[in-house]
């Protein structure tokens, strides 16, 4: 489904991504975990280009999306992005927020986008706040708005960058369940988390990242019980 | 001091003031243009475009107003030809003073969205992108309404200091508020009396400004 190969980026003298190779088949859960700094972030970045790597390239279903000539703000729907601060937009009710891309980048109608909106929204369980602004919503809440906007848009993958890392604890459950019933239904996601729970549960492949490489990728229940990189061990033994 | 002046002459004053207003209205609309244009260009991806912005800020910033206008009204015409002011609408000296108070206030407006706009938070972009907006969809739709919110108390500020800067335009003898009481006061010899009744005049308007700024600016609190 993605591919990326050869991934280098920097940042002025910082050496951010040092040579990714990975491969996501489709319908396949990818957590990635690593300290902060390691670079997990930007190679998500990368996948929609939200960064331009410096070198390598990403495939999505086979075709380069790094080579030039692409029309990027077409290829970026390919890929539907939660971020960390989920990012809605304010002056917008969460209907707005959810039928934006649909009618300005889709051009599909008014009437059928909120139609395809109310569906998303029942989705993650939001249907009675179509009306509602993001501040009027929890963090949680927002959240999964965060989501359907994503999901409404149909995308060939999924990019989380820490969706529950602003969250008061007690809201991290709602967004991660919402999560899990995208997997059950054989979305392709790539995560980069700190819930290792929910990677355990959920993940196919566990990526362990560090200093701008991946220094180990595995099943959750082998990197968790017996990971084989020290640095890999060293890290889970702090958080788990 | 002939108060009763004031009473007989009251209606040179409003002639005055609905000239001030007129310069008002002119020069504020062609420095918000002008300004959000100049704004654009500061953030641009290109160089010698932010080069040239930043130019243009710090000549109209960097020298005085009152010389601007008298640049305007003096000095162009020697190249241009004694003309270039003539219209059918307005006395030329108000022309030439709306066009040099807009050139400046588009200096300062620049200035105003620039800060608006890179104050809306950068991730508002990035979500605009990653969902396939364009750039140009993504400054119409999700930036600017947001950015728009923010300029607004500033740009009511500029508004009124432009209003009370019409008032250097007399020095080239557009007839308006500050220009009808300098002359009526040389006429009676009661400057007193015509200077308190101009300040009472532009005091009245930035009062009503004021309020006004201030209504929008909880208009737009609420809707926050």
């Amino acid at each position: 489904m993605i591919k990326v190969s050869g991934l280098h980026k920097h940042f002025g003298a910082n050496h951010v991504l040092k040579g990714i190779d990975l491969e996501v088949p489709q319908g396949a859960v990818y957590c990635i975990i690593g300290p902060s700094g390691s670079g997990k972030s930007t190679l998500l970045r990368c996948m929609n280009l939200l960064e331009r790597p410096d070198k390598g390239h990403v495939f999505i279903d086979g075709k380069d999306i790094t080579a030039a000539g692409h029309d990027v703000d077409l290829l970026r729907t390919e890929a539907g992005m939660v971020f960390q601060r989920f990012n809605l937009f304010p002056h917008m009710t969460v209907l707005g927020n959810v039928t934006l891309a649909p009618v300005k980048v889709r051009k599909i109608p008014k009437k059928d986008a909120e139609k395809q909106a109310y569906e998303v929204l029942r989705r993650v369980g939001l249907e009675e706040k179509a009306l509602a602004y993001p501040r009027q919503l929890s963090g949680g809440q927002q959240q999964r708005v965060a989501i359907a906007r994503a999901l409404v848009m149909k995308p060939k993958l999924f990019l989380f960058d820490e969706p529950t890392s602003a969250l008061d604890p007690e809201l991290v459950g709602e967004v991660l369940d919402v999560m899990k019933d995208m997997a059950k239904e054989g979305a392709t996601m790539v995560v980069v988390t700190h819930e290792m729970q929910f990677a355990g549960e959920v993940a196919d492949e566990v990526v362990f990242m560090d200093e701008g490489a991946i220094v180990e990728m595995g099943p959750p229940g082998v990197m968790f019980s017996r990971p084989e990189n020290p640095r890999t061990k060293a890290f889970l033994d702090r958080i788990l | 001091m002939n108060y009763s002046l004031l009473l007989q002459h009251y209606d040179l004053l409003l002639i005055g003031a609905e000239l001030t207003v007129v310069m008002t209205v002119g020069s504020v609309t062609l420095g918000v243009i002008l300004g959000t244009v100049l704004g654009l260009m500061r953030l641009s991806a290109y160089r010698p475009v932010r080069w040239l912005a930043g130019l243009y800020l710090q000549i109209f910033r960097g020298t005085p107003m009152l010389l601007q206008i008298c640049f305007l009204y003096f000095a162009l015409p020697q190249i241009f030809g004694p003309t270039i002011w003539s219209n059918p609408f307005l006395p030329d000296a108000a022309l030439a003073g709306i066009v040099a108070l807009g050139l400046n206030s588009g200096a300062y407006i620049a200035e105003i969205i620039r800060s608006g706009i890179q104050g809306v938070d950068v991730g508002q972009t990035e979500a605009a992108r990653a969902l396939g907006l364009s750039h140009f969809q993504t400054m119409e739709l999700v930036v600017m309404p947001q950015a728009f919110r923010r300029v607004i108390p500033p740009l009511c500020n500029e508004f009124i200091v432009l209003l009370k800067d019409t008032s250097l335009v007399s020095a080239i003898g557009a007839k308006e508020l500050m220009y009808q009481a300098r002359a009526m006061g040389a006429k009676y010899y009661e400057y007193f009396v015509f200077m308190v009744g101009a300040a009472i005049v532009y005091f009245c308007l930035t009062f009503v400004l004021t309020r006004v700024s201030g209504y929008i600016e909880r208009r737009l609190a609420v809707s926050d």
